[in-house]
């Protein structure tokens, strides 16, 4: 793949996914399961992880995975995003499965990718905290040992998916470190003693958030304790990247309905897609929603050819899809009229998850500031 | 005649207040009271409840009720353009029968106008009003219709004649929503609250007496409605604010809040809570970083800019100047303060704009800004229509060539779903 355009290969993927995803998550299954606490479907996970391998596609081959790229997660994610699937997917994958990637040694790759690339383990990253903040500066829970084990004490918050994890990715720090220093991953059994779970009120209720307390629960490192900054940027970075294909799925599905709507409604007469001010919102929300998604695909991209530039370009694919994916759920809600606003039609779902991928990981304003900051990096050259 | 003065105004609307206003009473008492002395829509003329003050002024005179806590009639939602619509079109006998009623609050309105297939296009209405036996006989549905849940009367915008031009065959009447051939179904909203309905009509009934206007005129008078609508005549803009205090007035008027004002509590976050935002910002401290300093400096610029621009028309009024644009201008503007405010309250709250009910800031006050915000560039007309107004009223651009008004309305192309 080149980061202008998709193989045949994963042209063909796409088809697939969509098919499944149309078959298994039409909005009267997302209605469903947004209202139920756990928030998934545990059938169609199992059917993800073995009839699709979905939760084992960027896992290398030798740790029980197929081995694709990021790229390929970054297609299915927009895929999902486009059905909006509720579902730990995102949290297993992209964050958690992310992080071990980066952090873990071989013998923690060993012992944890197995068991997600099946689907058996579903797992999520637990880094913000109350505080809200989407760096490592914002981390407050310490890690201590206490003879041979690692105990946490803190609270996270914010956890996707983290009131139903199997395996918690935490990040802590040692005790009097500050900044990036002193960081360290560690994994607990989200049924852990010590660990105390409480399911937070989601805007957005696709998507389940957590908060979790540690109190002295027992945990093992991942990596090196102390050492972690470099893996957890990059986990972010990765991740940002990859909800930004989230996030334009989501905004192509929206524009879609837009266009379909206006060619369907009379007013005056006539079909409301005939009004020139009309034409030129649908216009102007296509070429949002396409330059979003050329700025989601290089990323991707970037992503998985683990380019140096990657921390300005995940960051300027996320700030673009937090205003276009938002931008294009307020539109679709005006060209509805009425009828938008009501709970029975289906824009609002998406509409609130625009909301809250536009805040995850961090807004517009927080992830422009960052591309400015590494945008000596663009300055290499892009063209690939 | 020559307005009074703010002053002499306020002098005597202090004094009579002084002299009259007893906590005491119950709300509908003192209403009643109120209602008959011409304090309580001051603006209105002196032979229905009024005093025949410039609208100007009737700030001054609510600030005076305000300055000792005393209650106000009912004024807000739906009840104040019907009561508008009816001073300027109804008759003596309508005045008489509704109007003391509106202003103490036993009675509530709807507004019935919009259809499933005619929303934007209100004049393309296909509720039916056929005259039998000297009665009017409804047939239809409306839909989005807030207050009909809990209302008495609909403001009812129906089809008295097919054969004639879409605008000319309309005709508009007080329905009595409490009687078997009407049904009402609230409708939920994205936001969770059901201050919406769908309206059914089979054979609903309607004395003649109970038309509004001429026959035919139903698009004429619907237009005084609306208006007053785009103007902000139904602003819930007060409703929260009744006193603690003791007293069985103040004890009913809480009451009225809880009860009949409960699916409009979102009503305030819907237009963006731009109240709310220097204070949250200066107790997060954000007031102090560069960018969002300057996203909320543009949303001050943009609500003081159109309140002042409200102002001028107050002013303009006042002076007995010609209404000027600013009716549908408000409307557009507000939309912008709405987004523009759910942006920044978003970018204020970091990654608490992702929880809503009593997890989220202000115990879920700021989610519901952003979940409600949407309603304000589509409810009262949408933004797309405010320009179209704007643009062929106000600045006489051109008007869009049309092909909906130039034959029998059965011949008009319509909506095949909806
Ligand atoms: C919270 C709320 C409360 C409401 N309360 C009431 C009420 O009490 N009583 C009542 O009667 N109605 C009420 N309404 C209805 C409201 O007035 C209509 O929803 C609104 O006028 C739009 O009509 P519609 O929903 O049919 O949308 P449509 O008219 O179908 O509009 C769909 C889209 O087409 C656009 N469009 C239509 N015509 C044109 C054009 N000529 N040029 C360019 N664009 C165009 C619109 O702007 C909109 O974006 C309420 C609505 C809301 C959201």
């Amino acid at each position: 793949m080149s980061r202008f355009a998709f193989s045949d290969e994963q042209d063909a993927f796409r088809e697939v996914l969509r098919r499944f995803l149309e078959e298994v998550s039409p909005p009267s299954e997302v209605r469903r399961l947004m209202e139920e606490e756990a928030g998934y479907d545990p059938a169609v996970w199992r059917r993800m992880a073995e009839e699709l391998g979905l939760t084992s596609v960027h896992i290398p081959e030798e740790y029980g995975g197929q081995g694709f790229s990021l790229g390929e997660l970054a297609v299915v994610l927009e895929e999902m995003g486009r059905a909006l699937l509720c579902s730990p997917f995102f949290a297993t994958a992209a964050l958690a499965t992310t992080a071990i990637l980066n952090a873990g040694t071989e013998q923690e790759k060993r012992e944890l990718l197995p068991g997600i690339a099946t689907g058996e383990t579903i797992a999520t990253l637990a880094f913000t905290e109350e505080n809200g903040r989407w760096d490592a500066a914002g981390v407050e829970t310490v890690a201590r040992q206490d003879g041979n084990v690692w105990r946490l004490e803190g609270t996270k918050s914010f956890v996707l998916d983290g009131g139903i994890a199997d395996l918690l990715v935490v990040l802590a720090r040692l005790e009097g470190t500050d900044g990036e220093n002193g960081l360290g991953f560690f994994t607990v059994a989200g049924e852990a003693e010590g660990v105390a779970r409480t399911g937070l009120q989601a805007m957005d209720p696709t998507r389940k958030l957590a908060r979790i307390a540690f109190a002295g629960a027992e945990a093992q490192p991942l990596g090196e304790v102390g050492q972690a900054a470099a893996a957890f940027a990059r986990t972010l970075r990765q991740a940002a990247a990859l909800l930004a294909n989230e996030m334009v799925g989501g905004a192509e599905k929206l524009r879609e309905s837009a266009v379909d709507y206006a060619n369907l409604r009379v007013q005056f007469g006539r079909q409301i897609g005939s009004f020139q001010s009309m034409k030129h919102r649908l216009a102007d929300m296509l070429l949002e929603v396409e330059l979003a998604k050329s700025a989601a695909y290089y990323a991707a991209a970037a992503a998985a050819e683990d380019d140096a530039a990657l921390p300005a370009v995940a960051a300027l694919a996320k700030a673009s899809a937090s205003e276009a994916y938002l931008q294009t759920a307020i539109t679709t809600i005006q060209i509805h009229g009425g009828i938008g606003f009501t709970w029975d039609n289906d824009t609002h779902l998406w509409f609130k998850r625009a909301k809250s991928s536009e805040v995850f990981l961090g807004d517009g304003a927080h992830h422009r500031e960052a591309m400015m900051a590494n945008w000596h990096l663009m300055e290499a050259g892009d063209e690939t | 005649m020559s307005a009074p003065s703010e002053e002499t105004v306020r002098a005597e609307v202090r004094a009579w207040l002084e002299a009259n206003w007893d906590p005491s009473l119950s709300l509908v008492e003192w209403r009643g009271i109120l209602a008959d002395s011409g304090w309580g829509v001051p603006h209105w003329p002196e032979d229905w409840y009024g005093r025949g003050l410039p609208q100007a002024l009737v700030p001054a005179v609510e600030e005076e009720f305000q300055r000792i806590d005393a209650v106000g009639v009912a004024k807000v939602g739906i009840r104040m353009l019907a009561a508008a619509t009816l001073l300027e079109h109804g008759s003596d006998m309508h005045k008489e029968k509704f109007l003391r009623r509106i202003l103490t609050g036993e009675d509530t309105w709807c507004q019935l106008f919009s259809e499933p297939g005619s929303g934007s296009d209100l004049a393309g209405a296909a509720t039916r009003a056929d005259l039998k036996d000297d009665k009017w006989i409804i047939n239809g549905q409306k839909v989005w219709t807030t207050s009909a849940h809990h209302a008495q009367y609909g403001l009812l915008l129906a089809r008295t004649d097919w054969d004639a031009v879409k605008h000319q065959g309309l005709s508009y009447f007080v329905l009595d929503i409490e009687q078997p051939g009407v049904e009402v179904h609230p409708l939920r909203q994205m936001n969770g609250h059901a201050s919406f309905n769908q309206v059914f009509f089979t054979d609903a009934v309607i004395e003649p007496e109970f038309q509004v206007g001429e026959l035919g005129e139903g698009w004429k008078i619907a237009t005084t409605t609306l208006m007053h609508e785009r103007r902000g005549a139904d602003a819930l803009r007060s409703w929260a604010q009744v006193s603690q205090a003791e007293g069985r007035c103040y004890e009913d008027a809480r009451a009225e809040v809880v009860t009949v004002m409960e699916p409009y509590k979102w009503y305030p976050q819907r237009a963006g809570r731009v109240d709310l935002v220097l204070e949250r910002a200066r107790e997060s401290g954000a007031i102090d970083d560069a960018v969002t300093r300057d996203e909320i400096a543009k949303l001050m610029i943009m609500a003081k800019s159109a309140e002042w621009t409200a102002r001028r028309a107050r002013a303009a009024q006042l002076q007995g100047r010609p209404q000027g644009p600013e009716g549908s201008l408000g409307k557009l503007a507000s939309s912008h303060v709405a987004r523009a405010a759910a942006r920044v309250h978003t970018s204020l709250s970091g990654a608490d704009a992702m929880l809503t009910g009593s997890d989220g800031e202000r115990d879920g006050v700021i989610a519901e800004i952003l979940v409600s915000a949407p309603a304000t560039s589509i409810a009262g007309g949408t933004d797309e229509i405010q320009r179209n107004i704007i643009s062929e009223r106000v600045l006489r651009l051109p008007k869009e060539p049309r092909t909906d008004t130039d034959r029998p309305f059965r011949d008009v192309p319509r909506n095949t779903v909806s």
